[in-house]
């Protein structure tokens, strides 16, 4: 998101045909062995000669103007090499950049990075260290003082709206209203988006159903906390050695926020362990590369776990309000949402993805949607597995189950009435190409999963999602090695690991050799050209976009290298099956050559083989899930578990079935775990009381069943071989359609997330004193 | 603080270290030795990324002190395979595609070996308790109890 779609960017049309390679399950993992072994080299495991720790001082307060900061006593500490507060970093000009799916503005990417005038959040960083030794570095953390003038806070959405709240920013003025408002507030922005006529699709509403909902933030939770390693030279050259889900992005960034030029910024992406989108953003990096200046030595930085959960990610903690209107026979005629999201200290949460993503699973004639991006005092936003979309589908879906109801239909029989599909007209703009969710749904609806039987406080919940996902810049480049194998260096980040592989899948597919004679391998930014962050789902589906047509190119220059051989002209020359051969008889009597005979000829025939790609990819397939979750509900104890659950979506083209089948299950595991436990949790002093995995409860292995998935291929047109992003889209549904089973469970709604035993044991008891009122009303 | 001096047996090998004694056995490994295998994940306890046995127990090493190894056999994820030869849980863990981005991988295998060694036929039951102290964000658990269970066949030699 964030850019208008270019009339220049890359499509390559789908084509039908045989494949030996992709779509099989190959034993031979790039990156597995390192990983069970413990030789691969996350950030925090790299160690450079001389180095020293980093530690950043964190503030103590909600909000508080800054009024003075002396690092004296820190700098005289033995051992200590540098120390850097606000004095440090240039000042920024508003000046705003995508980085993954958010919009970032320099101005307060710079500020969220090192506090200037104020601070915004417990954890918000005032300063930063480096020293001989860890211990060190913590002990000068203590020696300096900051004076504080403490200001009142605001952490919830609503109250942050409301016309009498604290103003973070006295210069914001909502965007998107006219006139421009006279007051500055929390509310950055306001945005809208319609279709048809909203009054006249309530109108021919014969069943209407109006709901609110509230979430809270909950964290990404990857289990690596952010690492860097800076090392500034002489020369005035950084090298990064970082966790990142975008290197080339995390560059531009720092070279723009230290006022470097990119050429001598060099960031090299590191084995990555996890991110989920909550490693698209800069948080160490420039620090170390500044304590490295300073120092003159290389500077390390890990984050401890409470300082990851108060200071990076979260998600919007959100207000929805959905109203939806629609036939007795179960035609939708109108759907609208109010949306307030939540961007933390700073304007820009995943707002305008929630507006695209809200409705967009159904073909529908009259929609209205109006957002607000509301700055409260919590640490920025960052994306998280299809930023936005879960807390919207909360509302959306759960609507959708009662509409159904309502009308007496089967929940899966009214989303199908209702589905969108190729021709649909999404509110937000393009009409929807060949997509599989109506599949997703039939599937579901055979599925064996329907035909267990319930017990008593057991229920079924179904809910479906969507997302669109990104196309961008990206590159790669194909080495074609003396004896004929093949090296890819991409340029996408392969956060789950999953990628390398599909990567040498696709290349030993398109040159006709074996899966394991290619290598594949992540290029840091100074072997290859930009490459876009790797989130929105882009990472295979772009990603291969270019090892397509890196191998292609490297294939003409193969049949080059035939038709001067043959003396032919090269479009005399065709690439089939892993070998250059003459176009027709017409051409000679060649014998065709393999990978292997052209690489030992490559030389005297022109130079060595190599194809590069630098494309920007015009998108990455929408994609669409359906999932269906079984739970129990204890009545004593308010506890909800997950009995059976199933989970089918459309990937396009499985390039590499059973790793989909794991981000499936990943994905849906992470969303059962905002469904039921994760929340932030903040004390009336604005100071997160859970940061840690003991209080910030992610799913364990004893919390979740066996999920099952099967995969739908409705192959993306736009992508020679079908392949469609597919990491967002399984933590969209669980929300919902564990909020859904809870209601056939137990018979209560819920609409406050999480739906943690405490909010559940209320509901019961709440819906017991409702029943036992209406029975005595109509006793009467 | 004095540094003091521990004599201990990681993987077979003998060392002589000095340990500062507020030196967990996780810094121990990955700082002063360079053992990187075993992860942090987060300094509490909470996510079993950290796992070793000492004396065949299994334990957070981010929870141990490193002067507690003195005199101990302390067995890490750079231990478990034999060579080349993987162990059959790594090999199972690659199979299953039991691991994405692989940080919560060395601490569940050193957490399911010690689970096999004491309990050779699991249930997934006692699979999904022995490892709810081993967060993984990634896979959903599915694929890693899958692993655990054909590794537990394949030991068995079932
Ligand atoms: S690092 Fe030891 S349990 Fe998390
Ligand atoms: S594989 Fe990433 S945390 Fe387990």
């Amino acid at each position: 998101m964030g850019r208008a779609p270019s009339p220049f960017a890359t499509k390559i049309p789908y084509e039908e045909k045989d494949l030996k390679v992709i779509g099989s399950n190959p034993t031979a993992r790039g990156d597995a062995v390192d990983k069970v072994t413990g030789r691969a080299r996350y950030a925090s495991d790299i160690k450079l000669p001389g180095q020293l720790m980093g530690r950043v001082l964190r503030s103590p307060h909600a909000r508080a103007n800054i009024i003075s900061i002396d690092v004296s006593e820190a700098e005289a500490l033995p051992g200590v090499k540098a120390v850097v507060c606000r004095d440090d970093f240039p000042d920024m000009e508003v000046e705003h950049a995508a980085s993954g799916e958010l919009m970032v503005n320099f101005r307060d990417v710079t500020r969220n990075m090192m506090a200037r005038e104020n601070v915004l959040y417990d954890g918000h960083p005032v300063a930063a260290v480096a020293a001989i030794s860890d211990a060190i570095a913590k002990r000068a953390l203590k020696l300096i003082k900051v004076e504080y003038e403490v200001l009142p806070h605001v952490i919830d959405v609503r109250d942050a709206m409301r016309p009498d709240a604290p103003v973070l920013h006295e210069d914001q003025f909502t965007k998107g209203v006219d006139p421009k408002p006279e007051k500055p507030s929390n509310i950055a922005a306001r945005m809208e988006s319609k279709l048809g006529d909203i009054e006249k699709g309530f109108e021919e509403a014969e069943i209407i159903i109006e709901r609110e909902y509230n979430t809270k933030p909950v964290h990404q939770g990857y289990i690596e906390p952010q690492a860097s390693i800076a090392n500034y030279t002489e020369g005035g050259i950084a090298e990064v050695w970082t966790g990142t889900q975008g290197h080339f992005v995390f560059r531009a960034q720092i070279a723009k926020l230290l006022k470097m030029d990119l050429s001598k910024v060099k960031v090299i992406p590191t084995e990555l362990g996890g991110g989920f989108g909550g490693k698209n953003n800069v948080y160490l990096e420039p620090l170390a590369v500044v304590l490295s200046k300073k120092s003159n030595r290389p500077v390390k930085m890990v984050m401890d776990r409470d300082e990851v959960f108060r200071a990076t990610g979260p998600t919007s903690g959100t207000n929805v309000r959905v109203k939806m209107g629609c036939t007795k026979e179960g035609r939708i005629t109108a759907a609208q949402a109010e949306l307030n999201y939540q961007s933390g200290a700073y304007a820009g949460s995943s707002l305008p993805l929630a507006t695209i993503t809200v409705f967009t699973r159904y073909d529908l004639e009259n929609v209205s949607v109006v957002g607000h991006d509301v700055t409260t005092n919590r640490p920025k936003v960052a994306a998280y597995r299809a930023p936005g979309a879960p807390m919207v589908a909360f509302g959306v879906e759960t609507v959708v189950d009662e509409m159904a109801r309502e009308c007496g239909m089967d929940p899966i029989d009214f989303r199908l009435k209702n589905a969108a599909k190729e021709g649909t007209q999404t509110h937000f703009g393009p009409k929807l190409g060949p997509v599989g969710y109506i599949q997703t749904l039939e599937r579901a609806k055979a599925h064996p999963h329907l035909q267990e039987k319930l017990g008593p406080d057991q229920g079924r919940g179904v809910a479906s999602g969507f997302w669109f996902t990104l196309g961008a810049e990206t590159s790669a480049t194909v080495n074609i090695g003396e004896d004929g194998t093949a090296t890819l260096i991409f340029g996408t980040v392969d956060v789950t690991g999953g990628s390398r592989s599909a990567f040498g899948m696709i290349v030993a597919e398109e040159l006709g050799i074996p899966f394991e004679k290619v290598r594949t391998m992540s290029g840091d930014t100074s072997a290859l050209g930009f490459n876009f962050m790797t989130a929105g789902s882009r990472g295979t589906a772009a990603g291969s976009m270019a090892a397509v047509t890196a191998s292609r190119k490297a294939i003409a220059r193969m049949c080059e290298i035939a038709a001067r051989k043959w003396e032919v002209e090269p479009d005399q020359v065709v690439w089939e099956d892993g070998r250059a051969r003459p176009a027709g008889a017409n051409v000679g009597d060649f014998e065709p050559m393999t990978v292997a005979e052209l690489a030992k000829e490559a030389a005297w025939f022109g130079g060595s083989i190599a194809g590069h790609a630098e494309i920007n990819v015009a998108q990455g397939g929408p994609g669409f899930g359906t999932h269906v979750v079984d739970v129990e509900v204890d009545r004593r104890t308010g506890g909800v578990k997950i009995l059976r659950y199933t989970l089918i979506q459309d990937a396009g083209k499985a390039v590499y079935p059973e790793f989909i089948e794991g981000q499936f299950q990943g994905g849906a595991v992470q969303g059962i775990g905002t469904a039921l436990n994760e929340e932030y949790i903040y004390n009336d002093k604005g100071v997160l009381e859970n940061p840690g995995f003991l209080d910030y409860r992610v799913p364990v292995a004893s919390d979740v069943p066996f999920i099952n998935t099967e995969i739908v291929e409705v192959p993306n047109p736009d992508h020679p071989y079908g392949i469609r992003g597919i990491g967002e889209v399984p933590i969209i549904p669980p929300l919902p359609a564990i909020a859904n089973a809870i209601h056939d469970a137990v018979g209560i709604r819920l609409r406050d997330h999480p739906m943690s035993p405490p909010k559940v044991l209320k509901a019961l008891k709440d819906k017991m004193v409702e029943d036992l009122a209406s029975r005595g009303t109509a006793a009467e | 603080m004095a540094k003091q001096y521990v004599n201990t047996t990681i993987n077979g090998d003998n060392h002589e270290l000095l340990c500062d004694p507020t030196q967990t056995l996780l810094d121990v490994l990955r700082d002063q030795l360079d053992m990187t295998g075993t992860k942090e994940g987060c300094g509490t306890g909470d996510c079993g990324a950290c796992s070793v046995t000492m004396d065949g127990v299994l334990v957070c090493s981010c929870l141990v002190m490193g002067v507690e190894a003195n005199g101990k056999k302390v067995e890490t994820i750079e231990g478990m395979a034999d060579g080349d030869d993987l162990h059959p849980l790594q090999q199972k863990f690659i199979e299953h595609i039991a691991l994405q981005c692989g940080i919560c991988t060395p601490g569940l295998l050193v957490a399911s070996k010690a689970l096999l060694e004491e309990n050779p036929d699991p249930t997934e039951e006692e699979i999904r308790y022995w490892l709810a102290g081993n967060l993984c964000r990634c896979t959903g658990y599915h694929k890693i109890i899958e692993a655990v269970q054909d590794a537990a066949r394949e030991m068995r030699g079932a």
